[in-house]
């Protein structure tokens, strides 16, 4: 435990989820109340304990509307991640650094979000009073209008240089249904998806189809955070925070990365070469891997960024199971934002969290080493957890 | 400058981009009909979207060029609903991303029409293919004060006038 930087210095203690669905009664501040109070009592610490708190910046519930809900105490350490889907892995990160720091003892990190409803997708707020970022300014007048569109450019232009084809963007979306469909607490339980029907599903925006999109989701995900040194004396296994790093390329444009040298040189590929270099694990070593699926693509673009094939080949990479439990790198294996829910990436780190405890519900034997990623396309993290 | 209320024919909500101080010389010289970007005055490297300064050279402070307006396709894709309601008025409508002639890494988003004032679903998306050369057009604006930047093919392709290829 003497590696350098940050390296199993902290651990995620305690981790909680809300249900997965359409239309959840609660409000997403009860939500994130529910699932923090949840965390805690999963690790064994009472509320009044915790003095770090970490969330996305656009958490609809603010530190202090948290800390008279749930009780915690002091807080001595708060701060908010930009760029929505890239901030799980680095929500977890930071608390581990400002507990390595001496910055706090007791980290929460949290996300809650109900986005199932139209209403909820930001991108139907539109004309001027839409908030159209001005990085959106040379994109979103022509048509280019939500997220999805904005990666099917990326992926066109993917699938044309390197001979990519949907039957690769099929096996991601594959390979999160057979994991989501065998896990109880996901949306696609119990409904199996085949090839035919990827294939003959609408186009959401050409190349993308329904299936590489992810669900539309309500709910609400925590973890806790702690040293090495307190997670002795608590109920749960400790999951040690072996690597962390976040990753935001040169002249990177957000989503629209299309005006830079090389746009298919995403953040995955800054995030990734940090993630390993503070690592004792290579991406050969890696026993199983969350990487963040808002859209199918990016589980390409990803495979490649953090080096578990090289540039163009994570087509290939994906065939034969090669992402599906008993391939070579088993992924998303609680169903990803494709198949459980679409919670922004934080049910992808909690399932890392389950995978190094031996708790997921297809659980991958063995497991000492187990990678989160935050999105591509976007200012990014990643982490790698071990037992 | 464009109001908030800006509404299409059949009276849906525009999306209009944000001119911001930076990018208001782009906006500006589109209205003219002239497609201008960014130039870093020490480096000579084209810059696009536009910023205050430029990280290519010392000199910061980026110079207004006007391009020729020829590029090629570098990708496209065809948005299907659900959708706002003004792109949900035109099926099959194409975005396309164009890299330029003076330098291929500078690429601007827009959309393939059969001409300056051609509706924005004007060309069938099945005939679009990468690496196409294109041109820009202006038609009318948008709304005053803003003219988009549309693209019409160099090269016709036959039996391209419509979303059905009628």
């Amino acid at each position: 435990m003497s590696g350098q930087g940050l390296q199993d210095q902290a651990v995620i203690a305690g981790i909680a989820q809300s249900r997965f669905g359409r239309g959840l009664e609660e409000t997403e501040y009860e939500l994130a109340c529910d699932v923090i109070l949840a965390a805690l009592a999963d690790a064994g610490i009472d509320p009044s304990e915790v003095d770090g708190l970490v969330s996305y910046s656009i958490e609809s519930s603010d530190e202090t509307a948290i800390g008279k809900a749930v009780g915690t105490g002091e807080l001595t350490f708060f701060a908010r991640l930009p760029f929505g889907g890239g901030s799980a892995p680095a929500s977890v990160g930071l608390l581990a650094m400002a507990v390595a720091a001496g910055q706090c003892s007791v980290g929460v990190a949290f996300r809650s979000r109900k986005r199932a409803s139209r209403q909820a997708r930001t991108w139907t707020r539109h004309g001027r009073g839409g908030e159209v970022a001005v990085g959106e300014e040379f994109s979103r007048a022509y048509g280019l209008v939500r997220p999805t569109d904005e990666v099917a450019m990326l992926a066109r232009r993917y699938m044309h240089e390197y001979g990519a084809t949907r039957d690769h963007l099929a096996n991601v979306a594959l390979a999160c249904n057979r994991h989501g469909s065998a896990n109880p607490a996901a949306m696609s339980y119990q409904r199996p998806l085949t090839r035919e029907m990827y294939m003959a599903s609408r186009w959401v925006s050409e190349p993308l189809c329904l299936y590489d999109n992810c669900l539309e989701s309500d709910g609400a995900l925590a973890t806790v955070v702690v040293s090495a040194e307190r997670s002795r004396s608590l109920r749960q296994t400790p999951v040690y925070i072996h690597s962390f790093a976040q990753g935001l390329p040169r002249q990177q444009h957000s989503m629209v990365n299309y005006f830079n040298d090389d746009p298919l040189y995403g953040p995955s590929w800054t995030c990734g070469r940090s993630l390993f270099a503070r690592s004792e694990f290579q991406p050969q070593d890696i026993d199983v891997a969350q990487i963040y699926d808002a859209f199918s693509p990016l589980v390409l673009l990803s495979l490649e960024g953090y080096g578990f094939c090289k540039r163009g080949e994570a087509g290939p990479f994906t065939e034969d199971g090669g992402i599906e439990i008993g391939g070579r790198l088993p992924v998303n294996t609680s169903g990803g934002s494709l198949s459980e829910a679409y919670i922004h990436g934080f049910n992808l780190l909690v399932e890392g969290v389950r995978q190094v405890r031996g708790s997921s519900p297809n659980q991958v034997a063995d497991v000492e080493s187990s990678m989160v990623s935050g999105a591509e396309a976007v200012g990014t993290s990643a982490l790698i957890l071990r037992k | 400058m464009s109001n908030d209320t800006a509404v299409d024919e059949f009276g849906n909500e525009l999306m209009l981009p944000t001119q911001s101080e930076v990018s208001a010389p782009f906006w500006e010289m589109a209205s003219k009909g002239v497609l201008v970007v960014q130039k870093c005055p020490d480096s000579g490297r084209l810059l696009f979207p536009p910023r205050p300064r430029s990280p290519f050279g010392r000199r910061a402070v980026p110079e207004w060029v006007s391009v020729t307006g020829k590029g090629t396709i570098w990708s496209f894709v065809v948005p299907r609903p659900p959708l706002t309601p003004q792109f949900a008025a035109v099926p099959s409508y194409n975005v396309i991303v164009v890299a330029l002639d003076e330098d291929p890494r500078v690429r601007l988003v827009g959309n393939l029409v059969e001409g300056p004032d051609a509706p924005i679903n004007s060309v069938d998306p099945a005939t679009i293919t990468i690496g196409e050369p294109v041109e820009v057009v202006f038609g009318k604006p948008l709304v005053e004060g803003t003219t988009l930047p549309r693209w019409r093919r160099v090269v016709p392709v036959a039996g391209t006038s419509g979303p059905d290829g009628t």
